[in-house]
This record gives C-alpha cells, structure tokens and sequence, in this order.
C-alpha cells in the first residue's frame, strides 16, 4: 500500500450509471455526504442497456484506467430488461477485454439501486484499491490502433 | 434564429458555463472560480462564469442575458444533481432563445463536492466532468417535448384511511376514482383501532363515515377482494388488470341483511377471525366487522363445509331465499381498466414480536400485541370493549413494552413514530377501564406532533408509571399465579434492577413494510428503501411522488406514520394526480429511438430487443421502424444494432462518446 502511495497513482474510472437506479443511489450517497474516492466520472444513460460495448472500448482506449456500469438489479429494471441485456454484453466483453490483455478488475458491472447508497460508496472504493493495486492501464496494442479499431463510423 | 434550425455545429458553437457555488454546498470543497477559469479556455466556450445560487431568479437571468449579450447556442450548468434542476435550467435556455435541448448539466455536488473531501481532487474531478460537457452539448440537437394526453380515471390500490381520503377527495373534484382493495372490507388498520390519539376520537366514529361515502359516491368504483396483477403503459396512459376474487356473495342482489351468517350450520364461531387477531372465531360465512364497507358477507371456501365436501345441508341458501345471492360458482374475474395515474396506499403490517422470543409472545398467554389490546379495548370487539385476560379475569397490574421491533440493530433501526403514543393512549383506557396499575418501559418518549406533549403529561398525571429501560427478561412469577415478572434496568435511578409483576404484558410493536411491499415495487417499478418503505421521489420536495410518473404514495407504505400525517399524505398525493389530470397531458422526455432509414441493413436484430414491441419489420422497405408512441426511451435497441442505424435522442452515441474522450481528455 504504501508503495502506491509513494506513485500516487489515481486511476481514472469512467462510469456509466442508470438514470433510475445507480444514477439515483449516487445522488444519495452525495445528500447523505457519503464520503467515497473521487475517481470515478459518472455518464449518465437511461438504462445501462443503452452501454454500447463500444463505449466501454473507447473509454480504454482514451486513457481509463477502469470502466463501471450501474444498473438496476436483476428485475428491478425500469425498463423490464435492459440490465440484463447489459449483463450479457458484459459477460462478452470481459472475456474478449482480457484477450486484449485488460485486467478483468478493470471492467466492473455492479447492480446498485436508488437506496444503496452504501453499496455505491463500497462499489467505487473497492474498485479504486483495486486498480490502485493494477497500476496503470498498459494496453497491449498502441493505443491509436485500439481507437481505430473500436470507434464508429 | 438561425441557431434554432438544427444545424450541427461542430466547430461554430458558442457556449455559456456556469458554475454554481450552491452556497457553501459546492464552493465548500471545489474551487469553482478556478473552475470557470478552466472552462473559459475550452474549446467553443463564449463565457464561463461562476456564480452563488445559479437556480435563483438573478442566476437564470444570467444565462438569458448571457444568450442575448454573446450570442450564446449552448447552456452548459455545473451545479446540483439534473433530478433537482435541469428542468430549471432548460426552461432558461428556452427563455433565452435557445432550444432546452441545447443544454447539458453537469452534477458537481451529489456526485463531487458532498462526496469528496479533497478539494484538489473534487476541483480535477468538476473540470473533468464540465469538459465533458462541454464537448458533448455542441453535439446536441434541438428536440421537441412530446405531450400525451392524460386520462382521467385514476386508480388507488390499498383502501385503508390514506385510500378511502385519496379517493374521497378526488371523487369530490369530478374525477373517476378505481379503489382496489384485497380484504373484503375497506378500512384497514384504523378500523380495528378503539380510539385516536392524543384527541381520543372514537376510530370509528370518523373513519366509518367515510367508509360509507366511498361506497355510496357515484365516482367511486370500489373493488375489495381485489388486487392489481399486472400494469402496463406509462403516466397518463396505465393499463392495469385487477383480478377480483369471488366473495360468492352475489353483490348486486345481496341487501346486506347478514341472515346467511346466521343460518350457517355453524351455530358458533369455528375459525380464527383475522379482523380479531384471533381472539375471537367467526364462521366460514362473515362480516369481517359490523361496519364493514361493502356490506355484505363473504365465504371463506377454504373452511366453507359446501366447498370442502359439497354436502353441507346450505342453510345459509335456504336464510336468502327467493333473492338467491349465494353463489357458489362464482368466479375470479379480471377486470381491466386505464386510468392516467395510480396512488399506492398500501399500508404497513405490525411487528411480529414472535422474532424476540424473550417477551414469551406466544408462550405466556398474558402476552398481547398492542393491535391485539385494541380489539380487546374496542367496544365492537371480541370481549365487547372489557380488558379481560384470555381467563376472562381482569388485570390489575399491566406493562406496556415500548419500541418491540424498532430501535433495535437486530430487528429494525428505525422508530415507528407511533408507538409511544398509541402506548400512552392505552396506558389511558387501560386505566380508565380497570383501574389497573400501569407500567410503560420505554427508551425515549417520543412526542413531536400537536397535543401529543399535553397528552404525555395528561397520561403521567393520571397515575400511569413510566420507567426508563428496555425489558430485559419475561419470567412467569413463582407460586403459578398466572403472573409475569418484567425485569428491566431502571437508568432514571442509577440502574437500579426493578421486577414488576404484571397481569398482562402488552408489547409495543413497531410497524413494518408489508410482507408482499417487493413484489408490489416490482410490479409498479417504482424503488423500496432498504427497509421495504416505498421510496418517494425527494425526502423533502417530492414526497408523495415517486420515480415513476403519475404514481403517487400515501401513508405508512412510504414509512411508518400516524393517523393525521397519513391523511395529510393522502391529501397531497390526490392533489399531485389531480394536478396531472388538470393539466390534461404530460411532457415526455424526448429521449425516444429512432431508426437511419438508409443505414439500416434490415437485419432484426433489434425487434426482439424491444420489451415494448415498439420495433417492427417494414416488409415493403425492409427496414426496422420505431413506433415513437410506443418508445420509452431505454436505448437497448441502440447499442445492439450492428450497422449503428438507430439513434437515441438526448443519448446519441456521438454525443456519448464526446462525453468519454470529454472525461478523458486530461490536460
């Protein structure tokens, strides 16, 4: 621990959290001055169905160090099933991420509702320790080519 | 204005941010002047300014001015979360000129300064997210605000005090009121109550009044043995199915004489009477109360003699006679109604104190609940209105445990908010009634509501004993006299251990969220606090509303409350839907999918993606197409086409990913 201290090194996590569920319970964790670790950057989406694997990709490829969905919990969705369309996108990407040599530590969906407020503060902390333990991301190919290859046209 | 035409400027915006210092709120922790600065050199901003309150009069003017004075195209504000204030702020970019949709905010307090401690670390993180910002507003297009109509019925699920007020009041405005109810009598808990406190109002005399006006009122649809099982659409627009048990009990003949109950062939009570917690029997055909609304009887078919063998000599048929309003096939029947909004009054269920196994309830016979003990004090009650013990003898010494079930890290954490005064007033008509000794063991009094203090020292004055201390131990008193010893930790006398022998030990059960207050989330997409209380839409501003459009909450499904707090609740969430129904139609966000027509390749992937079936195959064209009416707005089609034909207002993926590079885009 101390060591990573000594690096300083904060890694940088983009977010993408449901505007019904996680969204919400980050909302609370702020009225209820929940402390947390200030790394993640929230996008908001209706529904984490709407997280195109493509986004998470371009999120590596510019520099995150970690990528984070927030949605409802499985039957909870706001729109019936979006999350679960989330959770099988996930479920892909993360094994095609970690053939492109990504941590899976560094690709995290985690179903938080609009009153977990608590486990929206556990969720980032223990990502944060988590990838502060990783280090840096070092994509494997250049990063310029992993753009070009993800972005859309 | 040219700015309106929907050009996509990439290069050409200009663009007014402002951050807002929330008091102390924000300014607190993030250097927002150092905020601005940053903004102000960022690519296509025109202003950036940083400045107090940006929701008040002068800091909305600001951006109106700001968009006549620079020309402004773009809004971007840094300040609280959008639940709060977005509307606020595309209302002043409208003013000003400019599409609402040309605006971005950005939420720099839930999400940064009330969470972050560090104001280096806060600071970096509301740049990052302002760039963002920043470079996905000038990707906005300009949109339009969609209006459907709202219809006017509404519907009220739960027909205790909150639904009978809800209904009542908006029956009274002109408006068609469905009331689902799955008893077979409205009233819920306030009808088994004796009296009300701190007024000591006779429950019954104000609640049945009311209960008599919900059947008799010509916009009033009461449907008890019912319950919602499914509900479609949206706000101004649910379709809702109700399923409606047989009563057997033909409603429309029946005059509510009550004589079948007296023919049954039981002559006795023969099966546990719920609306008595079991203190009393009724028969497999019941009222479940005298005043029970609707009046008429209903046939339990699981003890029902005709029901369980088909030989049962049916002397409740003969009682009815020629009007024949038995009917023994009768059938659950689904009714299916649109109504525009809907208010959830499903109430709360008491503590089972089973849980704490200390207090003997169950074991020791003397042990009651503080519902039970209202039956017993209630005149139309199992004993008639008399304190007597299940021996029939009066108690001349009885305890009163105060927070079972609440306060407690091992059952609930929260306070019931009406324990301690619905103690106190049976501490009075236990007194009043029998003259006992009456022993409270409390924690905290709790008194916070109008005429509760007087009431306090009213009861105290009276003679009741109140001893500060949690009952530690319930032991039945040696000699076999049928008494309880109530061991408890005097902390008003320096701990001093008192034994109080008791006749009849009452407990002082906290309320809780219904057992089935899950399901009934699920089913009306809307959220539960970590308790099971449904959760409203804003603490403080918005709380009757809840996440879901056009449903409201009233009384103690939204957490524990008292009689008065529960009608002003109710009060409120009839004026919410009225307000809705007035209005005549709502404004959906436009944030609905939409399909490239030249890029779609045809291939379906997204038609079945849809829960909404909203997505359909055009054979002529071969293309998808997207019903706009039928869209909520989930986005799910769009990640999922692979040619990238299907766009998402307000979430487009240009727009999303500006946002990505926007965060990431350090330095």
């Amino acid at each position: 621990m101390a060591d990573e201290r000594k690096t300083g090194f904060e890694p940088k996590i983009v977010a993408f959290f449901c505007n019904w569920c996680t969204y919400l319970a980050a909302d609370l964790a702020g009225t209820a001055r929940m402390k947390h670790a200030p790394n993640a950057r929230v996008i908001r989406v209706m529904c984490s169905g709407r997280v195109d694997p493509q986004f998470v990709l371009e999120a590596f490829a510019k520099g995150a160090d970690g990528v984070l969905i927030g949605g409802c919990h499985p039957g909870d969705c706001h729109y019936q099933e979006g999350n679960y369309k989330a959770l099988r996108r996930y479920n892909l990407l993360k094994r095609m991420l970690k053939d492109m040599g990504i941590e899976e530590e560094r690709f995290r969906l985690e179903w938080i509702s609009a009153s977990e407020a608590e486990r929206l503060k556990w969720a980032v902390d223990d990502m944060v320790e988590k990838l502060k333990a990783l280090g840096p991301l070092n994509l494997a190919v250049p990063s310029e080519d992993f753009a070009e290859g993800v972005s859309v046209a | 204005m040219s700015l309106e035409t929907g050009v996509r400027t990439n290069g050409g915006a200009r663009i007014g941010v402002y951050v807002c210092h929330c008091g102390s709120n924000i300014a607190g922790t993030i250097d927002v002047e150092a905020v601005a600065r940053y903004a102000s050199e960022l690519p296509g901003v025109e202003i950036a300014r940083d400045y107090k309150y940006m929701c008040s009069d002068p800091g909305q003017e600001l951006i109106k001015q700001d968009i006549r004075d620079h020309g402004l195209d773009r809004v971007v504000v840094a300040s609280c979360s959008p639940s709060l204030h977005e509307k606020t702020f595309r209302d002043a970019t409208a003013d000003g000129g400019v599409n609402p949709f040309y605006f971005q905010m950005v939420n720099i307090r839930e999400h940064d300064s009330w969470v972050h401690e560090d104001v280096e670390a806060a600071t970096e993180k509301a740049k990052d997210l302002i760039r963002a910002a920043v470079r996905r507003v000038r990707h906005h297009r300009p949109l339009e605000i969609r209006r459907v109509p709202v219809h006017n019925e509404v519907l009220i699920v739960g027909g205790g005090i909150a639904g009978i007020h809800a209904a009542l009041t908006l029956a009274n405005a002109g408006k068609h009121v469905y009331l689902v109810e799955r008893e077979p009598t409205i009233g819920g808990h306030m009808a088994q109550f004796d009296k009300t406190f701190p007024t000591l109002d006779c429950a019954a005399c104000i609640l049945t009044p009311k209960m008599v006006s919900v059947k008799a009122h010509p916009n009033i649809t009461l449907w008890s043995l019912s319950e919602v099982s499914e509900i479609e659409g949206y706000v101004g627009n649910y379709e809702v199915t109700v399923r409606r048990k047989p009563r057997y009990i033909l409603e429309d003949v029946c005059v509510g004489c009550l004589e079948c109950i007296e023919a049954c062939v039981y002559k006795k009570g023969k099966v546990v009477d719920e609306f008595n917690l079991g203190l009393s029997m009724r028969k497999p055909i019941y009222i479940p109360f005298p005043q029970a609304v609707p009046q008429f009887p209903v046939i339990d078919p699981e003890t029902c003699i005709e029901f369980k063998s088909g030989k049962c000599k049916k002397t409740c048929v003969d009682a009815c006679g020629d009007r024949g309003a038995i009917d023994f096939q009768q059938e659950e029947k689904l009714e299916k109604i649109k109504v525009g909004t809907i208010i959830l009054a499903t109430g709360f269920k008491t503590f089972d104190p089973k849980r704490i196994p200390y207090y003997g309830y169950g074991v020791y016979p003397s042990v009651y609940t503080a519902l039970e003990l209202e039956r017993l004090v209630n005149s139309a009650g199992p004993t008639g209105g008399e304190i007597v013990l299940r021996d029939g003898s009066k108690p001349k010494a009885v305890g009163i445990v105060h927070c079972i079930g609440s306060r407690d890290e091992n059952t609930n954490l929260y306070c019931s908010r009406v324990c301690c005064m619905y103690s106190l007033k049976l501490a009075h008509l236990i007194k009043e009634k029998t003259e006992a000794e009456v022993y409270n063991f409390y924690i905290d009094i709790r008194t916070p509501g109008k005429g509760f203090e007087e009431f306090y020292n009213r009861v105290a004055e009276e003679g009741v004993h109140f001893i500060r201390g949690k009952v530690a131990e319930v032991y039945p008193e040696s000699g076999g006299n049928g008494r309880l010893v109530l061991k408890a930790e005097d902390t008003l006398m320096g701990g001093v251990m008192r034994k109080i022998p008791v006749d009849m030990l009452v407990l002082a059960v906290g309320l809780e969220a219904q057992a089935d207050a899950e399901e009934v989330r699920r089913m009306f997409n809307i959220t539960c606090s970590s308790e099971g209380w449904f959760m409203e839409r804003h603490p403080k501003l918005a709380p009757v509303n809840t996440f879901t459009d056009g449903i409201f909450l009233a009384g103690a499904c939204q957490g524990p409350k008292d009689i008065p707090d529960t009608v002003a609740q109710a009060g409120a969430a009839a004026a919410e839907a009225l307000a809705l129904i007035d209005t005549g139609y709502v404004e959906l966000e436009p944030n609905t999918a939409y399909i490239n027509e030249e890029e779609c390749s045809g291939c379906k992937t997204c038609v079945p993606l849809c829960p909404y079936g909203a997505i359909s195959f055009r054979e002529d064209t071969k293309k998808a197409e997207i019903n706009e009416v039928l869209c909520k707005g989930c986005g799910v089609c769009v990640a999922a086409c692979p040619s990238g034909s299907i766009g998402q207002n307000l979430f487009e993926d240009d727009e999303i990913f500006q946002e990505i590079e926007g965060l990431l885009a350090h330095g």
